[in-house]
């Protein structure tokens, strides 16, 4: 007789580890580095090998192995007859294992030329990021552009792991040397979440258990790591975005909206609206096979009804009315290219995201990046494994967020209209406003913002930095032209582009005519601010010297000229020193009436709450130290002078 | 038979809000159901490879969710070597046919049937070339499937570690491990021209005890041919052969003894070897499952006639 089983009761011993964690995690490395030995290490270590594999594990470790008849780990791994014979690899493989805490699902990618590719599809699923360093040779080139993909590819965790320390004699400071240098490199890349071990996967030293032999690592094992490491800030919690991708209409009595949600959550009753139409209802129901929910948030897969019957087909997002994403007909992207036929531009290709598909065409690029090098280039055309950064238009709006901000909605492939062959995967960059709005409901109309048709990044390649501002503040007589001179000398012996301004510059055109009242000062530094913005935005550097006494002229200033720009130094010496140290007499024309609304005389001069960097200017200065002082935080914001960085530091990039 | 009614509406346990962490098998349920629901609209005819084994039932079970309350749009097609445990072709009438009322498609080779192809004249090789193989390459075509999905794990042989989750053959249901398509984020590219056709495994990032697990979090609906019993049986090869019917050959010196066994995987009941077990509950299973030290596929002769044995029976288009 034939029955089926259906289980009643939860046996709490056997259910309970199904309440794990899931980290999913790529591991890159070249082809000596000891990657495929690495990952066969954690997964024995971790008993994910079974005995009957294990067995066939050792006759192969004795036939083929590499470990002097000891088991070499990296044969669990070689999977495929093709790879085994003759040598090629295949890309992306996967693995599994699980310990008490987690459930690991790795992405193995080969270390070979196709390495682009390859690891940007491995990374583009990934929590955190193994990079593998022969502890004999350091950080090499190929270190740093897998960082380089990782970091563009959004993955915020990166354990550095430093192999082969057998072969160093467990020494700590050459693992700590390699630590410093990759340090100095990650400095310029989006990685927030940065860890260090030292292990010998061959032997097994500081894999799953901390190793004996480096007890001067106190900071665990790889796989204590992969544990501990705590991901869950990495979700967007904010952004609710739920993409259509199945209308349920099982009869005339249901209708609902089936999808994965991508990031955030909703709760049954709230308010939403359907991109790209801009339609307004509110979610009736969240429905489940398992009864109905009163709230659900990303990762799950749900449907959901809505209390009016209005018109949401595949390919349309739902989100909260009051956050929503970019509705466009065009985008900025970074496209990693897959294909051996080159991007052509003009060209039309299918383009698919988390929402749904489009035709679309790359209508310039705007450079290259070399992976070698991290440069950027001037380039025609993107081919296989190049990274690039583009314009995109779609024949039909499309619904995103830019990829740094939500790594679901963020991203897409293209594919060829005619093979169907994945050519490239791409990654919208933050909504540039002088494109088309299409017909969502952010189709107001925009100021129209004039472009060039220079890209920054091309003038920045040009000039061999980023254009920023210092902004100095401070008392008259504090010291803020005697530093901006010094400074703008020096950027300029750098090879840097740019120049100085003060207030007392702009009143000799600019401003001629405006007075010293609050008013007039306020305005001063107002077309101050716009200079030192259409330098920055010719791609120089602007150091600019004002008193700006109040706090809120200083937030406008940084606020026209963008704080992405903008370095706040407050040059600190109080009225009596300045006064004492003031040559050309302003003070005491002041004293005598003879200025009105002069800083530290009539009027109060406001500390600057949070400037970026102090100064203090009280008993001298030095301007040889303070230039250097200045320079040296600039060299650490990273971000905004990357390059000029090299320059100061006078290093090689890579 | 079933023994509880399959009503869903009675299922009360809706878990829903994830924490910091969502538990893992939650996202591979979500990350399952994604893919269900993805060719279910991307395709114009898909069909589920319905094997009846506990693969297919988990994937049948989150069909069920994917597409609730309407009834899963996708087919059932179920390749009947005629060499099935009787269990399970009574499982697949009463459950999926009876109980859920699902469209089961089931094919079986005529030519190999006139012929009388068995697993003991032919050898495991022929035989699924001519009992598996022949007729899923002949339903796909015949009904114009463009997209089969199936139960394949990567975790349960090696060469299924390089399998895509939307994994492409050609017109002749080729598998062409140099010309796989990548796949990004959870983005998949389904574009295909006539004839050809996909392969869909959501089931790819799933471990067996996932699968085990799941099925004991979601009472899943199995054969009774999972949990143990006892059952007459021959050793063979290292394997304990089943006799389940009168078909089967005894060689000289064998004499079916009863002995508790039960499987971890089900295919045709000569070539395919049961464990000794006293797991008698999903819960043992599961619990056996977290102890044992052999893997999954110790009993499938199938996979080790010659090494690389399943690479090769890919290429040719088995599942």
């Amino acid at each position: 007789m034939t029955s089926i089983t259906t289980p009643t009761t939860r046996n709490d011993l056997a259910v309970k580890p199904v309440e794990k964690g899931l980290l999913r995690f790529i591991a890159c490395g070249s082809v000596d580095d000891g990657k495929s030995t690495l990952i066969g290490r954690l997964m024995l270590d971790a008993g994910a090998v079974y005995s009957d594999q294990l067995v066939s594990l050792q006759v192969e470790s004795e036939k083929h192995g590499t470990n002097g008849g000891e088991i070499d780990t990296a044969l669990l791994l070689d999977g495929l007859e093709d790879e085994q014979q003759q040598g090629i690899t295949i890309d992306v493989a996967y693995r599994y294992f699980a310990t008490k805490k987690r459930k690991f699902i790795i992405a193995d990618t080969p270390g070979h030329e196709q390495f682009t590719r390859n690891m940007a599809t491995g990374a583009s699923n990934v929590d955190l990021a193994i990079l593998l360093v022969d502890a004999t040779k350091g950080v090499l080139t190929q270190t740093k552009r897998h960082a380089f993909i990782v970091s563009l590819l959004g993955i915020k965790h990166v354990v550095l792991a430093v192999n082969k320390m057998d072969l160093v004699d467990y020494d700590e400071g050459t693992f700590e040397t390699i630590c410093q240098e990759f340090k100095r490199f990650a400095a310029k890349l989006e990685i927030t979440d940065l860890r260090f071990v030292p292990l010998s996967a061959r032997h097994g030293e500081n894999v799953a258990e901390p190793s004996a032999k480096m007890l001067w690592h106190a900071d665990g094992s790889l796989l204590h790591q992969l544990e501990t490491v705590y991901t869950g800030s990495d979700r967007n919690l904010r952004d609710f975005r739920f993409p259509v991708q199945w209308v349920n209409r099982p009869d005339e009595t249901f209708r609902g909206f089936s999808g994965t949600i991508a990031s955030g959550g909703i709760r049954a009753g709230e308010e939403i609206v359907a991109l790209p139409s801009g339609k307004r209802s509110r979610v009736r129901s969240i429905v489940t096979m398992d009864g109905p929910l009163e709230e659900a948030t990303a990762p799950k897969s749900v449907t959901l009804t809505l209390e009016d019957e209005i018109d949401v087909t595949r390919g349309d997002m739902i989100c909260r009315p009051g956050n929503q994403p970019h509705v466009s007909r065009s985008g900025e992207a970074m496209l990693v290219w897959m294909s051996e036929q080159p991007l052509q531009l003009g060209r039309p290709l299918w383009f698919k995201n988390v929402a749904g598909r489009a035709i679309c065409e790359v209508e310039s690029l705007r450079y290259e990046i070399d992976v070698n090098s991290l440069h950027r280039t001037h380039a025609q055309k993107l081919g296989l494994n190049a990274i690039g950064r583009c314009s995109m238009s779609f024949h039909e709006p499309v619904v995103y967020d830019a990829y740094d901000r939500n790594r679901k909605t963020g991203a897409f492939i293209l594919v060829d209209r005619i093979t169907h062959e994945t050519l490239a995967a791409g990654m919208f960059l933050e909504h540039d406003m002088s494109g088309e709005s299409g017909e969502g409901p952010a189709s107001f109309l925009p100021a129209r913002k004039i472009k060039s048709q220079v890209a920054p990044e091309l003038r920045s390649q040009r000039y061999g930095h980023e254009p920023f501002t210092v902004l100095l503040t401070g008392l008259p007589a504090s010291g803020k032209t005697t530093i901006a001179k010094q400074l703008e000398q020096r950027l300029f012996d750098l090879g840097a582009i740019g120049m100085f301004i003060d207030g007392e510059a702009m009143r000799q055109g600019i401003s001629k005519g405006l007075g010293f009242s609050t008013e007039e000062r306020s305005e001063n530094l107002r077309r101050g601010a716009e200079v030192a913005k259409l330098l920055n935005d010719s791609g120089q550097f602007c150091i600019a010297a004002f008193c700006a006494p109040e706090e809120a002229m200083r937030q406008k200033f940084v606020e026209i000229v963008g704080s992405h720009h903008v370095v706040h130094v407050h040059l600190d010496a109080s009225v009596a020193a300045c006064r004492a140290r003031d040559t050309t007499g302003r003070y005491v024309a002041a004293d005598n009436g003879q200025i009105e609304g002069f800083p530290g005389v009539d009027v109060i001069y406001q500390k600057p709450p949070a400037p970026d960097y102090t100064i203090a200017t009280e008993d001298r200065i030095d301007v040889e130290e303070l230039a250097g002082k200045v320079f040296a935080p600039f060299c650490r914001r990273t971000n905004v002078v990357a390059n000029l960085s090299e320059i100061v530091f006078r290093e090689d990039s890579i | 038979m079933v023994t509880q009614p399959i009503d869903p509406k009675e299922s009360t346990r809706a878990r829903g809000v994830a924490s910091a962490t969502t538990p893992h098998l939650d996202v591979l349920e979500s990350e399952a159901i994604h893919i269900l629901r993805e060719v279910a609209a991307a395709f114009e005819n898909p069909v589920l490879l319905y094997s009846i084994g506990k693969d297919s039932s988990v994937i049948l079970h989150l069909m069920r969710k994917a597409f609730f309350p309407g009834k899963p749009p996708i087919p059932l097609l179920h390749i009947d070597s005629t060499w099935e445990f009787r269990e399970m072709t009574d499982f697949r009438e009463r459950y999926a046919r009876q109980a859920l009322g699902l469209r089961v498609i089931v094919k079986i080779s005529e030519e190999g049937r006139q012929t009388g192809v068995n697993p003991f004249d032919y050898g495991s090789n022929a035989y699924t070339e001519v009992m598996r193989t022949q007729p899923l390459k002949e339903a796909l075509t015949e009904n114009g499937f463009d997209a089969a999905i199936g139960g394949g794990r990567r975790d349960e042989e090696r060469s299924r570690a390089k399998e895509r989750v939307f994994s492409f053959r050609d017109r002749s249901h080729r598998w062409d491990p140099r010309n796989q398509r990548p796949e990004l984020w959870n983005i998949y590219n389904t574009w295909r021209r006539t004839g050809e056709c996909l392969r869909v495994f959501p089931l790819s990032n799933w471990t067996e005890l996932d699968v085990w697990q799941y099925i004991a979090r979601e009472q899943v609906p199995l054969p009774d041919l999972y949990l143990a019993k006892p059952r007459p049986v021959v050793k063979r090869g290292g394997d304990l052969i089943v006799v389940d019917d009168e078909r089967m050959r005894l060689e000289d010196g064998e004499r079916p003894e009863v002995r508790s066994v039960r499987f971890r995987t089900l295919g045709c009941y000569p070539v395919t070897g049961a464990i000794e077990s006293e797991a008698s509950t999903i819960e043992q299973v599961v619990q056996e499952l977290v102890e044992t030290r052999n893997s999954e596929r110790q009993g499938r002769a199938i996979d080790r006639d010659e090494a690389c044995a399943m690479e090769r029976k890919k290429r040719e288009g088995y599942f």
